[in-house]
């Protein structure tokens, strides 16, 4: 979510991007960072329990971040044209409750969208704001096949402590 | 044939693989493709950044372990996948030159009633860096085939 913390409230909900999942794409990330057979060989992956080539769950990961910085650049260009601060956005000190819901197979579309689930201020750190975030993605039919719980470190407009 | 099967990890089994040497180059070609923040892609913005310097992408650090875990045994064994991570915490930036060493804790193992050829491995995995720092922690449950499906456990 591209605010500054204060104009970010529990259940707003974004659509940051979609990304297709091409078969020669999944084995070149598998290759190099997830190779197991079913990962990297089209026929490896038709014999093994998924029945077909499937992307590694990091990978699907991965093109969530993707998208979110394509998202991101693309608000901020947005802010800059219309003359309004750009919030900064810290890094992440990790994730939790990472859920492969469904395989993603060769050739499947997967939507991704960000929902914020709760917003504090950084007790430690009080120029920032620490949002937790619901993330989803969902392929061409409509099924959801990842969601996971991530916090980012989102400026606040306002920085003294609470 | 795999190696390794669901019998084979027991709460406290203990797995050691590395060093694995990080370069420059593959941190800021993840980046590139992945997670185009300046401090992933460029020293002086890295500096200018809360890493304090260039460092890899969690979700390439995640890629790193991932490929650790699979050198170290998961290439060997009955994998079937895993299908959730209860948590990963990036605690330190992961910077080019690095070695970093993987440990596999194996927290608590279970059996399905409703899937008998297959028990789950509750592991805790964290990497190290040269220096004994503490980098990066995931606590997953990876599926296994059971050599014996269905038997008593």
């Amino acid at each position: 979510m591209m605010r500054f913390f204060e104009d970010i409230r529990v259940g707003d909900k974004v659509t940051i991007g979609s990304h297709v999942f091409l078969a020669e794409e999944i084995m070149t990330f598998a290759r190099q960072y997830d190779p197991q057979p079913f990962h990297i060989d089209e026929k490896l992956g038709e014999t093994s329990h998924f029945g077909a080539l499937v992307a590694s769950g990091w990978h699907t990961a991965a093109l969530w971040m993707r998208k979110t910085v394509d998202y991101r650049k693309r608000e901020a260009d947005a802010m800059r044209r219309r003359g309004e601060p750009v919030p900064v956005i810290g890094p992440s000190p990790g994730f939790k409750d990472m859920r492969w819901l469904k395989p993603v197979f060769a050739g499947d579309t997967i939507a991704y969208t960000t929902e914020a689930i709760e917003t504090r201020v950084s007790k430690t750190r009080p120029e920032w704001g620490l949002v937790r975030l619901l993330n989803s993605g969902t392929n061409q039919r409509g099924v959801q096949v990842i969601s996971f719980i991530s916090t980012a470190f989102i400026e606040r407009r306002d920085k003294t402590p609470l | 044939m795999a190696k390794f099967y669901y019998e084979d990890f027991t709460p406290g089994k203990t797995i050691e693989y590395g060093p694995r040497l990080i370069t420059r180059e593959e941190i800021i070609a993840f980046a590139a493709q992945y997670d185009p923040q300046p401090m992933h892609l460029d020293e002086e913005a890295g500096r200018n950044s809360l890493l304090g310097g260039l460092g890899a992408s969690g979700w390439h650090s995640c890629g790193i372990m991932m490929r650790m875990i699979c050198d170290a045994f998961l290439l060997d064994a009955a994998s079937l996948g895993a299908g959730s991570v209860d948590e990963v915490q990036w605690l330190r930036p992961i910077r080019p030159g690095d070695r970093l060493t993987l440990r596999c804790i194996v927290l608590e193992t279970r059996t399905s009633r409703s899937r008998p050829e297959l028990g789950i491995v509750h592991t805790r995995h964290e990497l190290y860096n040269a220096h004994g720092e503490h980098v990066m922690t995931m606590v997953a449950p990876q599926m296994l085939r059971r050599r014996n499906p269905g038997a008593p456990s």
